[in-house]
């Protein structure tokens, strides 16, 4: 749905090469980013940049990646979603309780949230509410749910899911391999299947898709299932890396899944997203906002406003590119 | 004169064996998950005056202080795993939950970083816990509204942050003073967050339904939000248990002069991070005695005493101790049986 409309072809060519090399460069600026961050890790702690440096650095990127996609899945229907960060703590809690003691119920409770996540899309386009409303009610539902199921952190991850994510193979640390993995098979689904383009159809010309015979419930259920599911995978690695959860956990996880998503070239609008964009922007976030910051030595009384100036430089940089886009 | 102070000092550290001379070249990190209210920035404070002087006198090589911007359990973990990778030889840490950072405090450990914690407690083994007793603070508050009122009545219940260890325990111990005095009875509790606006709000709100109130437990940091909510009901001024923040301390002060009201105050004093830091300079130090579970003494101020502490308090702060070398010996001698 990035096709640009029939007129481009009425531009000269100069235009047209202009805008390819700007498309060029948005695509490649959550690579170039990432690139950026990794050097000034690598020039601050060459220790850092090792096997074991990037397990310990990049695993915790990987339940923030999955919550990008969550997202990135509600942003491709122009909506947003604002509770994925309390679900992720809810299935989280979930995870670390009934997940270990009771698994069939737990597979339950989570199969239902995301059956929850699909009716809540089909709320939003029945009743045509604003998903920011219906989210963030939601948000204080999950909030909620978490503090009932564990009123004190505590609860232990199932094993099979602690030694999925303390998984060591030979040469590449596991957060490398997942996170690709995460970014092909998302990538293949919206991008290179006939259904995926007509889900990111679903944002960019609603009134097209439906004027085509495509179903705009169908598409809007279908993606906040998915947001469901991926926030459900996120909540349960997050769990496999901490080993124990609290109803608190994910609750910075809305905003760093917005921002991921827009800093992997995505737009709040139109059915412009990238998945492996998605991918890299997440881990491009959490290696800023963590690492960068702590091998940096900054003052104490500094340190939280640096976190918010790098987030801010980073964000910036896609900005000024994406204006010369139009 | 100079030289005699210099030659006993030194004797008196040769005679005090092993302490000081191993740790010279050692690092300690504090890792950090929230800076934004009174109690949070003098345990900083004192944070810094302990461990600036430390690394002045070659206590240790370094202690440096990493404060994360959100209050995300995450957050703190990936900090955690960070500090690992830095090189440092000691974490002391203020933790954002005490069973959720376990997977990188274990990973901590496996690299052979000691890790203290204090304050926000870690569960992990491997660990050491600086534990101020919460749930006995809880019940004390209990105790000594027994005291001023042994005839009984109802109380409101005034919680912290929901869902937190600190909470809980503190929570636990009201009910288990109030099952050993029965004649109270909760009759109302409120959110107050540790956080005198909260508070307030949350008393405001909940006042009109309540019946007569004769005192209020809660966590500190609340009680003088409590008391504005009250006045400005037009209720009863009833017996607000106190949380050391100078404010509190400040009102209860002009309620003493007005007409002797009487109440008693507690809190964790900030300085036990310079605790936990002493803990691990111990630790680093090669002494092998130290338990896991260390029990300090919360900071309790009653009629006769908080008065000559107020002075002492910074405006919008909350009363402090900074720990010294020596108590952290002393408190490891008490609690090793």
């Amino acid at each position: 749905m990035t096709a640009a409309p029939a007129e481009t072809g009425l531009k000269g060519s100069s235009e047209r090469g202009r805008l390819a090399r700007a498309r060029l460069l948005r695509g490649l600026l959550p690579a170039m980013s990432l690139v950026l961050v990794l050097l000034a890790i690598a020039w601050l702690n060459p220790r850092a940049i090792s096997y074991f440096g990037f397990s310990l650095m990049l695993n915790l990127a990987i339940p923030i990646a999955l919550a990008t996609i969550a997202q990135m899945f509600v942003i491709a229907g122009n909506e947003l979603d604002l509770s994925i960060g309390t679900f992720v703590g809810f299935v989280g809690c979930v995870t670390a309780t009934w997940l270990k003691d009771a698994p069939l119920v737990g597979a339950l409770i989570l199969l239902g949230s995301i059956c929850v996540y699909a009716l809540l899309g089909a709320l939003i386009y029945l009743r045509n509410l604003p998903s920011i409303v219906v989210t963030l009610g939601m948000s204080f539902a999950w909030q909620g749910l978490a503090i009932l199921i564990l009123p004190k952190p505590g609860g232990k991850a199932p094993d099979w899911l602690l030694s999925l994510m303390a998984f060591k193979p030979p040469f590449i640390p596991f957060p490398i391999i997942a996170a690709l993995l995460i970014a092909a098979v998302v990538h293949f689904g919206l991008m290179r299947t006939s259904y995926g383009v007509i889900l990111r159809g679903s944002g960019g010309n609603a009134a097209a898709l439906s004027r085509a015979g495509w179903s705009l419930l169908k598409t809007k259920v279908v993606l906040f299932a998915l947001a469901g599911l991926f926030g459900v995978l996120s909540g349960m690695a997050l769990i496999g890396i901490t080993t124990s959860a609290d109803a608190n956990i994910g609750n910075g996880y809305t905003l760093l899944a917005i921002a991921g998503v827009i800093l992997g070239g995505g737009e709040f609008v139109g059915g412009r997203v990238s998945p492996i964009g998605a991918v890299i922007g997440a881990l491009t976030l959490a290696l800023a906002a963590s690492p960068l910051l702590t091998f940096m030595h900054i003052p104490p009384d500094w340190q939280v406003a640096a976190n918010g100036a790098i987030l801010i430089i980073v964000l910036a940089a896609r900005v000024l590119i994406s204006r010369r886009e139009r | 004169m100079k030289k005699i102070l210099v030659l006993s000092a030194l004797a008196a550290m040769l005679a005090s064996g092993n302490a000081l001379a191993d740790t010279s070249d050692k690092k300690i990190a504090f890792s950090n998950n929230y800076a934004g209210n009174s109690w949070r920035q003098a345990m900083l404070n004192s944070y810094a005056i302990v461990t600036k002087k430390a690394v002045a006198d070659g206590v240790v090589a370094a202690a440096d202080i990493f404060t994360t911007a959100d209050k995300e359990v995450p957050t703190q973990a990936a900090q955690v795993q960070n500090l690992i990778l830095q090189g440092y030889d000691a974490i002391v840490i203020n933790a954002a939950s005490p069973d959720a950072l376990n997977g990188a405090i274990k990973q901590a450990c496996d690299a052979g970083i000691v890790v203290v914690s204090f304050d926000g407690i870690v569960t992990e083994p491997c660990a050491y816990r600086v534990v101020v007793d919460f749930k006995d603070m809880g019940r004390q508050e209990v105790e000594q509204m027994a005291k001023f009122h042994p005839e009984g009545g109802n109380l409101l219940e005034i919680r912290g942050l929901a869902g937190t260890s600190i909470d809980d325990a503190i929570h636990a111990g009201i009910l288990e003073g109030v099952a050993a005095h029965p004649k109270f009875k909760i009759v109302g509790s409120v959110t107050g967050d540790w956080d005198q606006t909260t508070a307030q709000k949350a008393v405001a709100t909940i006042l009109p339904s309540l019946p007569e109130i004769v005192g209020v437990v809660d966590q500190g940091g609340d009680g003088y939000g409590a008391a504005q909510a009250f006045a400005a009901a037009g209720k009863p001024r009833p017996t607000i248990i106190m949380g050391n923040r100078q404010d509190e301390l400040q009102w209860w002060k002009e309620q003493k002069d007005k007409d002797g009201y009487q109440t008693w105050s507690a809190s964790i004093a900030p300085g036990v991070s310079s605790l936990a830091f002493w803990v691990a300079q111990q630790v680093l130090d090669g002494r092998t005695d130290v338990p896991h579970d260390l029990l300090v003494p919360y900071l309790a101020f009653t009629h006769d005493t908080f008065e000559a502490e107020l002075p002492n308090i910074p405006k919008g702060g909350v009363a402090s101790h900074e720990y010294t070398q020596e108590d952290a010996i002393a408190a490891i001698k008490a609690n090793i049986k």
